[in-house]
């Protein structure tokens, strides 16, 4: 019986195998289609109610434009700029990373002020209606998901004031912040046609 | 083979060469896959004896037609919780994060998962989620069932309800993040000479578990989200007199609960596939049917949901479509069940307690899986929706597989846990009585609803008090037969035979390391030099390699 375990394990290798290659990019990715499935569960609701309904959004709720436009054009631009920081880091220049990383936490910030103050001046509440409800907790989530962006960004930021922490080749802690900063930023995309621009037509 | 003249027991002090964990290790943020796994298997089975006194509890209370053992809310909250805990606190905990955690990088030559700090996290999400699940009792407890349907759950015990939401969305991102480790593990870190068809069909059930997982879970806590704001902040999602719609928590909620179906049975087929060719010494028959099959389910499993809403008002179109899916999703489970048969044909079969429960989880998930597509078929379906016939249904799939199978993975790998062997006398003892309760308490139901007995009551109709009794009867013979496996289990675990490494004969990588296997699983990575089914082939080839002790 122990003939048969032998011949599978004969062969000897010689490293321990202690160390395997960092997969945390790729987990990273995986994890992100499940947040997409996150947000395509409350897109598919708000679509859902939003087909019973004959008028949407219900009479009486306007949707504001103005500051949601900027905000959309801020948080699309900051995904460029977080791309600067990620070119930098390949050139091992770390200060223009933390740069470039800094603005970006910083355009998210406003982004994210941008959205209270819109919540603040709203003419309806999150009980005001159906597509009220829709609309503050998509946006909420979706803000939530921005503030965990900004603590990313941040931790980033902290963790490279140590001289050698990031280099051009050991950057993936740079890159993981950046990927999802992206993927908020495409989630916001689909979010701005759904609740604002498809509510015109 | 200069190696295989040591003794096996010959401890290779290696320098730098970790100890073994002591029991306290047990009870921290221990990061070993094989200490979460135990972790996991462990408190999954403390829930399942809670969820099963719950069950106990509800049986005695039906064994008579009138309200005379539990008051009704508590009946509610037992029916809500014993189905919460088994699928969300039992099953799928000990079948993914127990069996898998523990199996996986065995299997596929790793010294751990690809990330152990989140495997850890993933755990202890766990017992903060039963906590409060079992909290939720102080407040009445949750009344509305495990499917938690609105408006029932916005209205009834509304504190214990949203203290049920919690749990569930802990547990599943404990899910999710387990899901992304496996998906990663499994993906990349097998050991180099491992090719994908030399994969064990245990980490092929896991891959396609854990990408159900991955798409599923996230959308259930969508659901669930939007209800905990239903009943806590005022919103009407899912009120009608507000603008909401019932029947969009319905398709999130079964949108991840058809496919937690699947969670609770792919890893438990991945189990069968490994216990059945070992013990039946025969290369398992339809390998690559077994693998892909496996992913079929997968893919087909998230488009079978509606079959549970057939009717919930759904289009005659949607009921149509659905049907077929369902029966489609028939397709590649009869491919494994076929597959399992053929490798015992002609077998040289062991019928110990591992065989045994796996034999007996062949039989009873047929069943299930019959009652399974007249339920999937709607004409049928419509007659018989929240009878008993579906509380048959789902008990012979769920105890007669998941919990069968369960059994078999215990009784094959507890050596290999533990380094001993679990009593054969108690465990045939334990199989006999299982099987008798099962069938006892389980087939009675089919005709309790082909009557039409409504499930989910603690009152009745006293023309079906005859059957319900002899359910009973069912009910406490299978709680009598915890008793034997526990006795087996604390005994085996310190005085138990001592197994040695393959006890089986198995030809997986697992059996390769000691038992229980040191910290990093091996002293020196194995290669794989031939598949991990290939019983009785190298005797045709006739080896060289048939020359040591024994």
């Amino acid at each position: 019986m122990q003939g048969t375990i032998d011949s599978q394990t004969t062969a000897i290798t010689a490293d321990h195998g202690h160390e395997h290659p960092d997969f945390r990019v790729l987990g990273l990715l995986v994890f992100l289609i499940s947040e997409s499935l996150m947000f395509g569960g409350l897109f598919a609701a708000y679509l859902l109610l939003r087909g019973m309904h004959a008028q949407w959004p219900p009479e009486g709720t306007e949707v504001e434009l103005l500051v949601p436009t900027i905000n959309t054009l801020l948080l699309l631009s900051s995904s460029f700029v977080i791309h600067y920081g990620d070119v930098a880091i390949k050139r091992d220049d770390v200060r223009s990373m933390r740069k470039w990383y800094w603005i970006t936490a910083a355009m998210g910030a406003v982004f994210l002020g941008g959205q209270v103050y819109e919540y603040l001046t709203l003419g309806y509440g999150l009980r005001t209606n159906v597509f009220a409800n829709c609309f503050y907790v998509m946006t909420g989530f979706h803000g939530l998901h921005v503030f965990v962006g900004i603590l990313l960004i941040l931790g980033v930021i902290w963790r490279s004031r140590r001289p050698g922490h990031y280099s051009a080749q050991k950057h993936t802690g740079v890159t993981m912040a950046e990927i999802y900063w992206h993927f908020v930023d495409v989630i916001w995309i689909i979010l701005f046609t759904l609740l604002y621009i498809l509510t015109r037509f | 083979m200069a190696q295989a003249q040591l003794p096996l027991e010959t401890p290779l002090s290696l320098p730098g060469h970790p100890k073994a964990w002591k029991w306290y290790d047990y009870f921290t943020f221990n990061v070993d896959h094989k200490v979460i796994g135990i972790q996991y298997l462990v408190t999954a089975f403390i829930f399942y004896l809670i969820g099963g006194l719950m069950a106990v509890a509800m049986r005695t209370e039906l064994a008579t037609a009138d309200s005379d053992f539990l008051n009704p809310n508590l009946y509610n909250a037992f029916m809500t919780n014993h189905g919460t805990i088994m699928i969300f606190f039992w099953v799928v905990p000990a079948a993914i994060g127990g069996f898998g955690n523990y199996l996986v990088p065995l299997m596929i030559g790793a010294r751990d998962m690809a990330f152990p700090r989140l495997n850890a996290l993933a755990f202890w999400l766990n017992p903060p989620a039963g906590a409060l699940l079992l909290a939720s009792f102080l407040f009445g407890g949750a009344q509305a069932g495990w499917t938690a349907y609105p408006p029932l759950s916005t209205i009834t015990a509304t504190t214990a309800q949203s203290m049920w939401i919690l749990a569930i969305v802990l547990v599943g991102t404990s899910s999710i993040l387990g899901a992304v480790n496996f998906i990663v593990t499994i993906w990349k870190m097998k050991v180099p000479s491992m090719r994908w068809n030399q994969l064990p069909l245990f980490c092929w059930a896991m891959l396609a578990t854990s990408l159900l997982a991955l798409v599923s879970t996230p959308v259930l806590a969508v659901g669930l989200i939007l209800l905990l704001f239903d009943i806590n902040f005022g919103t009407s999602f899912y009120r009608p007199d507000a603008g909401g719609n019932v029947i969009i928590y319905q398709h999130l909620f079964w949108f991840y609960s058809h496919p937690a179906v699947y969670l609770m049975i792919l890893p438990i087929f991945g189990i069968m596939s490994e216990v059945i060719p070992v013990h039946a010494r025969k290369p398992i028959f339809g390998y690559q049917a077994i693998a892909y099959s496996s992913l079929a389910i997968c893919c087909v499993g998230l488009f079978v949901w509606v079959h549970h809403m057939f009717t919930s008002g759904t289009p005659p179109w949607m009921r149509m479509f659905f049907t077929i899916s369902t029966l489609i999703v028939a397709v590649p489970t009869g491919v494994k069940i076929f597959s399992w048969v053929a490798t015992l044909w002609g077998g040289k079969i062991r019928l110990n307690s591992a065989m045994l429960f796996a034999i007996g989880l062949l039989s009873m998930f047929v069943l299930g899986g019959l009652s399974g597509v007249t339920l999937g078929t709607a004409p049928v379906d419509i007659h018989v929706h929240d009878t008993y016939y579906v509380v048959a249904h789902f008990h012979y799939v769920l105890f007669g597989g998941s919990v069968f199978g369960l059994y078999a993975g215990i009784y094959h790998w507890f050596p290999k846990i533990t380094g001993r062997l679990l009593d054969e006398r108690l465990g045939i003892l334990h199989f006999v009585l299982t099987f008798i309760g099962t069938n006892l308490t389980f087939l009675p139901m089919h005709e309790l609803g082909l009557k039409g007995m409504p499930r989910r009551v603690a009152m009745y109709d006293p023309q079906f008090e005859p059957i319900n009794f002899i359910c009973t009867i069912g009910a406490f013979v299978l709680a009598f037969s915890i008793i034997p496996f526990l006795i087996n289990v604390l005994w085996s675990w310190n005085k138990g035979k001592i197994a040695g490494d393959n006890p089986w004969g198995g030809l997986s990588l697992e059996w390769t390391t000691s038992s229980p296997p040191p910290i990093e699983n091996w002293e020196v990575l194995p290669v794989v030099t031939k598949g991990p089914y290939d019983y009785g082939i190298e005797q045709r080839k006739g080896s060289t390699n048939e020359n040591e002790e024994e």
